[in-house]
């Protein structure tokens, strides 16, 4: 559901595969963490954290663009999450579950931060909600006001720093950034205001995602996995649907 | 004195060699002044608004204001919304009211009346409801007025409003100019390409070509013109 309220500012900003980048330094963080057996949340939510504002930093700064900041760091985290792991103890269940994500994976104390982050991102997206509306749909214009359009760049990039360590348990380091994209591309077919896509998103994300948790129980497929084809399906349908 | 500006220069880096875009720009804009800014394509208009907005940085120079960020506004040029950006009209209008500052950014009642009463003004209110994407450029460009309308500000900068519409629409969109020009004393600052209604509407021109070449009041401007004409 945040990954979705998120999606929305994310897609419409073209920032959508900033999830993707973090879940890969995620995994880095956490196959770190691993390595030497501390728990991946607290190490991995500074860090992501913390690149998230650098590769926003780095797309302001124009000299390098946007998706290639998001392409050195999600590759090079990657190759650094690889390194680590096969060094200190090859790829073992553990870091197979963060890539690909597991609900049994998930112990007690992950639960509570989870929801601890979740009242975090939504209550700092619903108090600027009509800011968030007005620097994603005119910068320019917002900046020409006098408002602060750095600093809602860096809020957005926060939100999705803690979005992507909510979800990157379930759904696994590599599949995340579909929880990011999917739902909005699905609301987008059948809304034309933005609170209707905001509204629509969250309920296409919650209903996906428990249909797919669901078929991953009942038919012993990963989460992540399930998740995003019940996404896919839901597109289809939703495009065929909107065609006729 | 609303608006001053000192020794302005802009200059854009294309990869090691600079290009100046505006050099030594001094003017200042009273109250309720009405200022054209006009020149050929490239002659560093479009970069004047913005360098005054501070949307560009200006290399020397300084910009100073007498009033809040919160009483201006601005119309861009090319519309910088995503053409299919999923909002509605009502939506991109009353996003137009939010003001600078720490206060919690929610609409209040005051907001919406006043959003509504700008959709009226330009002759929008029945398709409030519509998709942004959806409309044509000259209805965003209305839609766009409306929004930079809003909060009602004492002054306004237009970047070639009327450049995608029709006359009988530019014209409307001019009206509406005067009437806040002279009903409520808001200042306008425009750039626009279109002589016959710089003549008629505005109380002072200001020409430019990276530098500028005249600024004063209409009626200097007309003479000077003419003069101009008669020597070429």
């Amino acid at each position: 559901m945040c990954a979705a309220l998120l999606g929305v500012v994310l897609v419409l900003k073209k920032y959508s595969l900033i999830g993707h980048s973090l879940a890969d330094i995620g995994f880095a963080s956490t196959s770190f963490a691993l390595a030497f057996g501390i728990s991946p949340l607290i190490i991995s939510t500074p860090i992501i954290i913390l690149c998230s504002f650098l590769i926003m930093y780095l797309s302001q700064n124009k000299k390098i663009q946007g998706d290639v900041a998001i392409g050195i760091f999600s590759t090079g985290s990657l190759a650094i999450g690889v390194l680590i792991s096969s060094l200190s103890f090859g790829f073992n269940v553990d870091v197979y579950n963060y890539m690909f994500g597991s609900v049994l994976a998930v112990d007690y104390s992950d639960l509570v931060m989870s929801i601890f982050l979740f009242i975090i991102v939504f209550s700092l997206f619903f108090i600027f909600y009509n800011r968030l509306f007005l620097v994603v749909s005119d910068e320019d214009f917002a900046k020409s006001i006098g408002i602060n359009v750095v600093f809602y760049h860096f809020l957005i990039s926060f939100l999705a720093a803690l979005t992507i360590v909510i979800g990157m348990r379930m759904m696994g380091t590599l599949l995340i950034s579909s929880l990011i994209i999917f739902p909005v591309v699905i609301a987008r077919k059948c809304s034309n205001s933005f609170k209707t896509l905001t509204i629509l998103s969250v309920i296409v994300s919650f209903v996906c995602f428990l249909l797919g948790m669901i078929a991953s129980f009942l038919l012993n497929i990963p989460i992540g996995a399930s998740v995003v084809i019940i996404n896919i399906l839901t597109l289809l349908l939703v495009s065929i649907f909107k065609n006729i | 004195m609303i608006l001053e500006a000192k020794n302005i220069s802009v200059t854009y880096k294309v990869g090691h060699r600079k290009n100046d875009i505006l050099k030594d720009i001094n003017f200042t804009i009273e109250k309720g002044e009405y200022l054209c800014i006009i020149g050929s394509n490239g002659s560093g208009k479009s970069s004047l608004m913005k360098a005054l907005l501070g949307l560009v940085p200006c290399s020397c120079g300084e910009v100073s204001f007498k009033l809040s960020k919160n009483e201006i506004s601005y119309l861009p040029q090319k519309n910088t919304i995503l053409s299919d950006f999923p909002a509605t009209v009502y939506e991109i209008v009353l996003s137009g009211s939010q003001k600078k500052g720490i206060i919690l950014p929610f609409y209040k009642k005051e907001n919406q009346k006043k959003a509504l009463y700008a959709l009226k003004l330009v002759d929008m209110l029945e398709i409030k409801k519509y998709n942004f994407g959806e409309l044509s450029i000259g209805q965003q460009q209305r839609v766009l007025l409306a929004r930079a309308l809003v909060k009602e500000p004492k002054l306004i900068f237009l970047d070639e409003p009327c450049a995608a519409l029709d006359e009988a629409t530019s014209n409307r969109f001019y009206n509406i100019l005067e009437n806040l020009n002279k009903k409520q004393k808001t200042t306008v600052i425009m750039v626009s390409h279109d002589s016959s209604q710089v003549e008629k509407y505005a109380t002072h021109v200001l020409h430019l070509d990276k530098k500028i070449l005249f600024y004063g009041k209409i009626n200097r401007w007309l003479v000077f013109n003419k003069s101009v004409k008669c020597i070429h």
